[in-house]
């Protein structure tokens, strides 16, 4: 998460992941967000990455949306977010093109409640993306899905921000 | 003999600083006002002076008051230190209200042997209400210590005492390579702490064979989730379910010839049942949404689970054989984990509501719901064998250690560890027969 967000700031792509994630308890924010066009242009952004498309450098490309590599939750939900649906898309068009690239999505939830469960839930949002992906032209055999759980938090503290940053999916390949 | 000696000064030595500590530092927080008074007295010894193996009667007295049932009287308030039922002064003890009086003695036996005798007295009826010589290796002298208790518990409550088991439990320290993960077991006490297994990555869902001699667990060790079982002497491992998916969850049936599971290689978290001899596995479950967390009955009828097929997750019951489940919780969003009882009476689990999570305690047949701890990220609850506390894992901004909640929500514990966090905690069976 820390390397993200240090890629997101030092490069400027202010990709609805980064900002959003800030942003998601302040209603202004969130606002910003929506209205600011973010997701649009992240969409922009991998129209081009596919005119390179095979390219594999794409996946380097901090540009592309191909540079989100983790999804947020909400709290119980394996609902994909709308502000994930440009990098969502981006993921899904990148394994169609390129059908010999494979990767895998590692479900996490937050610590409240109990961690048989949050397992559970972490392999339902790793499968939600994972179907999202699916539609949008991947292979489901080129996407693996596992869950931690509440095992690997990405910040290890006990508040309501932290947990913010826990439920989610990385993106891995 | 005198060869003995020095090899048992050298363990004394060798003892002090690590094994005398325990793992667990064990603190009584809340519940002590109704406590029944009682004295231990030192135990007499009749070996050399200074070679003393234990106080034993520390460790007894400890165990009286970490019930939560007992109030020991403190050694310096004691009228007199009787080491035999003749030296007893009764109206000296009943004057300072100790109706209870427990005295002792060890004798060297020989070959690292000792012979411990002990007497639980009543000090208004001058009656011996019991008493007896256990002979124990050096080793085995903390046991010795736990057993004594475990009698005088029951004697004097009329419940089986659970000081003479252990628990099961998982710690994380955070080191220079990243998490540290430990399955590790200690004496119901905090003392003998064991390392059964090391790992960089996560380990969950420690279970306890019926016989408390394997443990089942959850190791992510392969990079995905893996059931394991390990021999608790030996070492010894197999790994048991690895499919793909969640393989979770292991709880062992009460005859220990069953192992139910949750596994989603199917597509979804669902619960199995796998027989450990012919190693068949048997779907019990049939649903879309998340069905996980099974435990036994004790009767090993039954399986109750989480599951949230019905919206949030909630604690149903199915026969063991598979059948419609029946729902068991209606009371708040969020019911999951649930322990029975040993006498099946009763379901401990993680309820959350408000935004708190805490242990609840609900009543199988009436269906009521009792809620007994008090902080907002409470976990894991196992019930000690004899049912009379609760052992469950509370987290704050410090981090996560353990409590203990007695069933009648009276008596709460703290269990802190010296470094790191411990979560899990699984209270093992009853190790000797009643």
């Amino acid at each position: 998460m820390i390397r993200i967000l240090l890629l997101c700031l030092a490069l400027g792509v202010a990709l609805s992941a980064c900002s959003s994630k800030s942003a998601k308890d302040q209603s202004a924010a969130v606002e910003e967000k929506s209205g600011g066009g973010a997701g649009k242009e992240g969409a922009q952004t991998y129209g081009a990455g596919e005119e390179k498309s095979g390219g594999l450098a794409a996946l380097n490309d901090p540009n592309s949306p191909l540079s989100v590599r983790t999804v947020y939750f909400d709290y119980d939900s394996s609902d994909v977010l709308p502000e994930y649906r440009g990098a969502v898309e981006a993921h899904a068009a990148f394994l169609a093109a390129n059908p010999n690239v494979s990767m895998s999505l590692e479900g996490h939830a937050d610590e409240r409640g109990s961690r048989e469960y949050n397992l559970a839930l972490g392999e339902r949002r790793a499968q939600s993306v994972k179907r999202q992906m699916v539609l949008l032209g991947a292979s489901a055999q080129q996407i693996r899905t596992t869950s931690y759980g509440e095992e690997r938090p990405a910040i290890d503290a006990h508040d309501e921000s932290a947990w913010s940053q826990n439920r989610r999916v990385e993106l891995i390949y | 003999m005198p060869e003995f000696r020095k090899t048992l000064a050298l363990i004394l030595l060798l003892s002090i600083p690590g094994a005398a500590r325990p793992a667990l530092d064990i603190r009584i927080t809340e519940g002590m006002e109704q406590a029944l008074p009682i004295a231990v007295a030192p135990f007499g010894w009749d070996g050399e002076p200074d070679t003393l193996p234990l106080d034993m009667h520390v460790t007894i007295a400890n165990d009286l008051a970490r019930s939560g049932r007992f109030a020991p009287m403190d050694d310096k308030d004691m009228p007199q230190r009787p080491r035999e039922f003749s030296q007893i002064n009764l109206a000296d003890w009943r004057k300072l209200g100790m109706e209870s009086l427990v005295i002792g003695n060890i004798r060297p036996a020989g070959e690292g042997q000792f012979e411990v005798e002990f007497r639980l007295v009543d000090t208004y009826r001058g009656t011996q209400l019991a008493g007896f010589k256990i002979p124990a290796p050096y080793k085995q002298l903390r046991r010795t210590a736990h057993r004594i208790s475990d009698i005088i518990f029951e004697k004097l409550t009329g419940v089986r005492g659970a000081f003479d088991t252990r628990i099961a439990y998982i710690t994380v320290k955070k080191g220079a390579k990243g998490k540290q993960h430990s399955l590790q077991i200690a004496d119901a006490d905090g003392f003998n702490a064991q390392v059964l297994l090391d790992s960089s990555e996560p380990l969950m869902s420690p279970a306890w064979s019926p016989d408390g001699r394997q443990l089942a667990y959850v190791s992510f060790e392969g990079k995905s989730s893996a059931i394991y079982i390990q021999d608790v002497l030996t070492g010894k491992r197999e790994k048991v379910a690895s499919s793909p998916g969640i393989n979770s969850a292991p709880a062992w049936s009460p005859d220990g010839t069953r192992l139910a599971l949750t596994l989603s290689k199917e597509g979804d978290p669902e619960i199995f049942v796998l027989n450990m001899s012919s190693r068949s596995l048997q779907r019990i479950t049939n649903d879309r949404g998340i069905d996980t967390e099974p435990v036994w009955s004790p009767d090993g009828a039954r399986l109750a689970f989480t599951s949230d097929r019905g919206g949030g997750p909630q604690i149903y019951e199915v026969g063991a054989q598979g059948g419609p489940p029946r729902r068991l919780t209606f009371e708040g969003p969020y019911n999951a984990r649930p322990r029975y009882s040993p006498d099946g009476s009763a379901l401990a689990l993680v309820h959350g509501a408000e935004r708190q999570y805490r242990i609840g305690l609900l009543s199988v047949k009436q269906g009521y719901l009792e809620i007994l701890s008090k902080s907002r990220l409470d976990e894991s609850p196992s019930f000690a064998p004899n049912g009379s506390m609760i052992l469950y894992t509370t987290t704050t901004a410090m981090g996560t250690e353990l409590a203990a909640v007695s069933v009648d929500g009276r008596v709460h514990q703290r269990l802190a560890m010296q470094d790191g966090e411990v979560r899990e905690p699984a209270w093992g069976p009853f190790l000797s027969s009643p």
